[in-house]
């Protein structure tokens, strides 16, 4: 058995070296979007089902500001100031505007409401995304030319890989976990968001301003899920339905890892990352259904998820 | 008395007469109201059936909503139930033999997955049916081989009863037997509803834990309804690849499911009447909406969905029902 192995490694090493490279970009993409969708849900207890859509639309935007720096003939490394910009507009714009104007409206209503209202949310952003950009493919990748790419040794050859890819990804979900870590449990404002999660009545009794947290919560989450759509949009031409695909990913994250949990969310973006980018060279047919599959696996053996904790029945 | 506390006086005491003899008026109403839109507008009827498919699809998102479960995954039986008429019928072309075969396959699929989903709660009940569902997607569009992938399958023609009808016959055929099967799952539902195993699922909503010290297994209460509603949701489905002639995975993929709990809502989860209102409500405002304003349609759809959960959130039936009850009747 085990020479069997070695062989199949001699002969696929290349081409799995290549699917690890591949998901660990990708899980650090999935991980931006699944733990704003996580940080929403600890403190608004709703579900956001358009939280795609701020995927879709950072990097739409994204897209359109890098697209406007090289007209204005700005050098290659402005598509990482649109990069930025991008999610600083969609999460001091739209994310408050959302909050204020819908979710506010919400907040105690029954489960289906509120997950029906932002499903409402998701189908009104979708056409809102066409009406703006269109249905045709845009491609922006000046921030993935600019570092070029790095042959990586693996054995006896090299996997010429895009730096961007290798570094950029996965260099800002890193920091964006050690920043959260860190602003949640060491700043003020961070406690009183971790407060507001594990029981609003008694938090707002303290004296804390839980309608100004759900707001900041939400806005911080839609920037985090539109950094994530902006880190994405160099790598990939843009179509429309990407909100679609990438919400039920990070459903399939959130719900594997258990609510409220945010290294639990990184290492659970990592597994099905890296299953997922597997499955993509070594059984295309199965591409989709992999993350699924995990979660499902994961959810048999641990109903609250991974690291999810339990709560006390009430009679 | 607005919608809502209607609704909760009626889970308390059980419906009344008044109100089933109203329930049932209004039925009688919206069937012969269906039936004379689909004889003056002829392309409606088209429409309208497609309508009464899919709110026999709604009505098991119904039952779920009762036990305040929201499914994110039922299109899957629909596809179940589309998919199924569109293999079997070239082989066997009997409308009155698919539709028993695709309400069966459904229901065996039903139980297999709610033997799963069953012993889950809330957001992860409908995030396991929504990756449940999204598995079915992606095979159905990845096994290229068996199921044209994205470009779907034209389904062949059928026979009724051994006859093969013209069309304009044939649509007929199909919105007589969509209302036929309607009003006999409405009725059922209505029924089930009134039962102990329906009132039961009430209490998996309020608190289950009372259920189990009653000795009834919550678990069972809610599965017996899911596979009710995955029964429900194959016959959808297969009823909506009869008329269409054409099934895609996109039956199965999660937005699709979205528009069911969409239509729920829409029509009021209050009454067994609520999915047709809803399914109605919903098919026309596509239809004209799409008409109007092609790229933005599904903006209208989202827009009526915010304006019906804000201001109305009894639903089309909530607004009949308060109407009916204000004129005293």
């Amino acid at each position: 058995m085990p020479s069997t192995i070695i062989e199949w490694f001699s002969d696929n090493g290349l081409l799995f070296g290549l699917a690890l490279l591949d998901g660990l970009a990708y899980a650090a993409l999935v991980f931006m979007v699944a733990v704003g969708l996580n940080l929403v849900f600890g403190v608004l207890r709703i579900v956001n089902v358009a939280h795609g859509s701020l995927f879709a639309i950072g990097a739409y935007t994204a897209a359109s500001i890098g697209i406007f720096f090289a007209s204005l003939g700005l050098p290659m490394w402005a598509g990482y100031v649109a990069l930025v910009l991008s999610a600083l507009l969609v999460g001091a714009v739209l994310g408050p505007l959302i909050e204020k104007l819908l979710l506010r409206r919400i907040y105690g209503h029954e489960d289906v409401l509120q997950l029906l209202v932002t499903f409402a949310l998701f189908m009104i952003l979708e056409d809102v995304q066409k009406l703006i950009w269109g249905v045709q493919p845009i491609m922006q990748d000046a921030p993935m030319k600019f570092l070029g790419t790095v042959d990586i040794p693996f054995g006896d050859d090299f996997i010429p890989f895009t730096a961007y890819q290798l570094f950029v990804l996965p260099g800002v979900a890193v920091a964006t976990l050690a920043a959260l870590a860190w602003f949640l449990r060491r700043t003020l404002t961070g406690r009183v968001i971790v407060a507001v999660t594990t029981d609003k009545e008694a938090a707002t009794a303290m004296g804390i301003d839980a309608a100004k947290i759900m707001l900041l919560t939400f806005s911080f989450g839609a920037g985090l899920a539109a950094l994530g759509g902006a880190l994405a949009s160099p790598t990939t031409s843009l179509v429309p339905g990407v909100g679609a695909s990438t919400i039920v990913l990070s459903f399939a994250v959130v719900a594997t890892a258990g609510l409220g949990q945010i290294e639990g969310a990184a290492l659970t973006s990592l597994m099905i990352g890296l299953g997922r980018s597997i499955a993509v060279y070594f059984a295309p047919e199965f591409e989709v259904v992999v993350p699924y599959i995990i979660m499902v696996a994961v959810l048999l053996v641990r109903p609250q998820g991974l690291f999810g904790v339990l709560e006390t029945r009430r009679v | 008395m607005t919608p809502s506390d209607d609704r909760g006086a009626e889970r308390r005491a059980g419906p009344k007469r008044p109100a089933l003899a109203r329930e049932t008026l209004l039925a009688i109403i919206g069937a012969l109201a269906l039936v004379l839109c689909a004889w003056a507008i002829p392309w409606l009827k088209f429409v309208l059936t497609i309508a009464l498919a899919k709110g026999i699809a709604v009505l098991g998102i119904l039952l779920l909503l009762r036990a305040g479960q929201v499914s994110f995954g039922h299109s899957m039986f629909l596809a179940v139930g589309a998919y199924t008429v569109a293999f079997v019928a070239p082989g066997t072309p009997e409308v009155l033999l698919l539709l028993p075969l695709a309400a069966l396959l459904a229901a065996a699929l039903g139980l297999v997955i709610g033997l799963f989903v069953v012993r889950y709660r809330d957001i992860f009940f409908g995030m396991l049916n929504l990756a449940l569902s999204m598995v079915i997607y992606s095979l159905l569009e990845k096994m290229y081989a068996v199921t044209h992938g994205t470009d779907g399958i034209r389904v062949a023609g059928l026979t009724f009863a051994g006859q093969r009808l013209e069309r304009e016959v044939q649509e007929w055929a199909m919105f007589g037997i969509a209302l036929t099967l309607a009003v006999g799952f409405g009725l059922l539902v209505r029924a089930y509803l009134g039962s102990p195993m329906g009132r039961a699922l009430a209490g998996i909503k309020t608190r289950e834990t009372r259920l189990e010290f009653m000795g009834l297994s919550a678990r069972l209460v809610l599965l017996f309804a899911y596979v009710l509603s995955a029964l429900m949701g194959g016959v959808g489905g297969a009823l909506v690849a009869m008329t269409s002639r054409h099934v895609t995975p996109q039956l199965a993929y999660w937005t699709s499911s979205g528009e069911l709990v969409f239509i729920a809502i829409l029509g009021g989860a209050g009454s067994a009447l609520g999915p047709f209102l809803g399914a109605t409500a919903f098919e026309l405002v596509r239809v004209y909406a799409a008409a109007a304003v092609a790229d933005a349609w599904q903006m209208i759809l989202g827009g009526v969905l915010l304006v019906v959960i804000l201001f109305a959130p009894g639903g089309v039936w909530g607004i009949l029902s308060s109407k009916l009850k204000g004129r005293g009747a």
